[in-house]
């Protein structure tokens, strides 16, 4: 039914099967966008991986296909972004239709001057093939296909995992375990955590088919649309010419009846007419639930991604997230590894992504209750909103058929120094995302390295403990960072904003330095 | 308890306006009046625009 070919990846017998191995830094179990995106970062930071899992292939279905800007500056580290944006779909615009009349349109990046569009649109087997690839080419990471994990062991100072490959089981020694084992995480089942959060009843049909002709690159959004009269209509453009329409059922479809071919035909017949013709690439029939942990840091095991928190698809905040706590804790786990910060450092890896993850949920459930109304009321108020929008455009913004994903803003993280200068107008605060901006030949965050950066505009470029980029105090970049002569930013290694002045100096750089890494 | 919203009398016409809200909903069901009503909340809502005013008013029309 796919026009992907699946690949299988190579089991090669591990040497543990033989004899006891040495002990392991990091140990990554799950090879999905998680787990290589973190297991590329820590290599890059020099910091050798094992990355386990239990299958010798990429992801069965497209699922998680919108890719968001801030995902992709995370692979462009590891030189594998151009290639999604070559494949996939760009786009940055978005239509709300109801019925069939549009009535909203979004951009979500109307200003030019940054290296990567809003998002693009690749299935998430080419994301992770693309990853593997990358992975497999790094020598400090060390990939094992058909590792399958069945016990872990956790102590104060380490996890024993044992593991079960086709030849028979062996353990493995670590300091610290890493689970990007999905939603249905067999680590936390190992350790019995509990995964508390909300069940939602409303069924909807993914189905993705190959179509040729005139496709439109924008995400679009119907309510009540002629085609699929009572419920809603979502369509995503993907690579190789593939559809991703997505079907709202409501809570009483009969799920193993939609399911069928001709059940879905008769769907799409009625949205691209009679003169339409269409292959099937995947279907799925699902529901959802948002759920999240209560702690992210058990000991010395971490969980990311879908493991540790989950949300409904409407916003893109799932497959962004993973590669966002990737992010948050490749450079904090890799300065513990390296005895440059105390464990206690990671306990900020939860709390920032914690808030993350509960601005996630709240997002995604909000755009979940309007296009799935839960309460009579709860529907009049969406439908009246519907109704005002055409002749009202503050009603337009109030249409939420998700939100998409944005860096998270982490307010009042413990590692941010608060500003001390009054005179900021504009600028991304201590605790946001930097944002990109055209340098040189070039952009601002690919001439960022691994590590923190200052960001000098006008001002030094040499600096104790950090390397700095040097910016004009003109231009795009000035203007998106509200610089003046002289204003310094403090940057981390996962872009985002630690610190900014107006003035350098080395005792306040260097105190804002030890408080970003937990001292 | 003086808050953001208002608690005394901001009409020039009262029963003028009082009436005319009372007239829009004759002759509508009850249905009618609550798709009515939501549509109207909408619009006032975003006229006022002071969110601090919206959200006093969610409580103190819950509890007069």
């Amino acid at each position: 039914m796919s026009s992907y070919t699946y690949r299988h990846y190579p089991y090669v017998r591990p040497m543990e099967l033989e004899a006891p191995g040495k002990r392991q830094p990091v140990v990554i179990v799950g090879a999905g966008i998680a787990g290589p995106t973190l297991a590329l970062s820590l290599a890059s930071q020099g910091v050798p991986v094992v990355l386990l899992d239990d299958d010798d292939t990429v992801s069965l279905g497209s699922r998680s296909i919108c890719q968001a800007k801030h995902s992709l500056e995370t692979w462009d580290r590891c030189g594998i972004a151009q290639r999604m944006v070559e494949k996939g779909i760009t786009w940055e615009q978005g239509e709300v239709y109801l019925r069939d009349k549009a009535i909203y349109r979004f951009n979500l990046q109307p200003e030019p001057g940054h290296k990567f569009t809003a998002f693009v649109n690749l299935q998430q087997y080419y994301v992770e093939e693309y990853l593997y690839e990358r992975c497999a080419r790094e020598p400090a990471i060390d990939m094992r296909h058909r590792n399958k994990v069945v016990a872990v062991s956790s102590r104060d100072d380490g996890v024993t995992v044992t593991v079960e490959t086709p030849d028979g089981r062996y353990d493995l020694e670590a300091d610290w375990l890493v689970a990007c084992d999905g939603v249905r995480s067999p680590i936390r089942h190992l350790l019995g955590l509990p995964y508390p959060g909300e069940v939602f009843n409303d069924q909807f049909l993914i189905a993705d088919i190959r179509l040729k002709g005139d496709l439109p690159k924008e995400r679009r959004f119907w309510f009540y649309p002629s085609f699929h009269p009572t419920n809603s209509v979502l369509l995503h453009r993907q690579a190789d010419d593939i559809l991703r329409v997505d079907f709202q059922l409501g809570r009483d479809a009969d799920a193993e009846e939609e399911k069928k071919p001709e059940s879905i035909d008769r769907r799409l017949r009625q949205m691209f007419g009679p003169d339409a013709r269409w292959e099937h690439e995947w279907s799925s029939v699902y529901t959802f639930t948002c759920r999240m942990m209560e702690r992210f840091v058990h000991g010395r095991v971490i969980f990311a991604g879908d493991a540790a928190h989950v949300v409904s698809p409407f916003g893109a905040r799932g497959g962004n997230a993973a590669v966002a706590d990737a992010d948050n804790l490749a450079w904090k786990l890799a300065r513990v590894v390296a005895g440059k910060s105390l464990p206690g450092l990671l306990d900020t890896y939860c709390s920032e992504r914690r808030a993350a993850a509960c601005e996630n949920i709240r997002q995604s459930t909000r755009s979940t209750d309007f296009i799935t109304p839960k309460f009579e009321a709860a529907r009049r108020f969406r439908d009246a909103t519907l109704a005002l929008a055409k002749d009202f455009p503050f009603a337009r913004a109030l249409i939420n058929s998700g939100r998409l994903s944005a860096p998270t803003a982490h307010t009042g993280s413990l590692l941010d120094t608060p500003d001390a200068d009054d005179d900021w107008s504009g600028g991304p605060t201590p605790g946001r995302a930097m944002i990109d901006a055209p340098r040189g030949d070039g952009w601002l965050i690919e001439s960022l390295g691994p590590d923190f950066a200052l960001l000098s505009f006008d001002g030094p470029i040499d600096a104790a403990d950090v390397p700095v980029v040097a910016l004009e105090c003109s231009g795009l970049a000035a203007r998106r960072y509200d610089a003046q002569p002289g204003t310094i930013y403090l940057i981390r290694p996962d872009r985002y904003v630690a610190a900014r002045w107006r003035r350098y100096d080395r005792l306040t750089v260097r105190a804002a330095l030890a408080r970003a890494t937990g001292h | 308890m003086e808050g953001a919203l208002r608690r005394t009398l901001n009409l020039s016409q009262p029963d003028e306006v009082y009436n005319a809200i009372v007239d829009a909903h004759k002759g509508l069901s009850e249905e009618e009046c609550r798709t009515y009503d939501a549509r109207l909340i909408l619009l006032l809502v975003n006229h006022i625009g002071d969110e601090e005013v919206i959200r006093e008013a969610l409580k103190a029309a819950a509890k007069p």
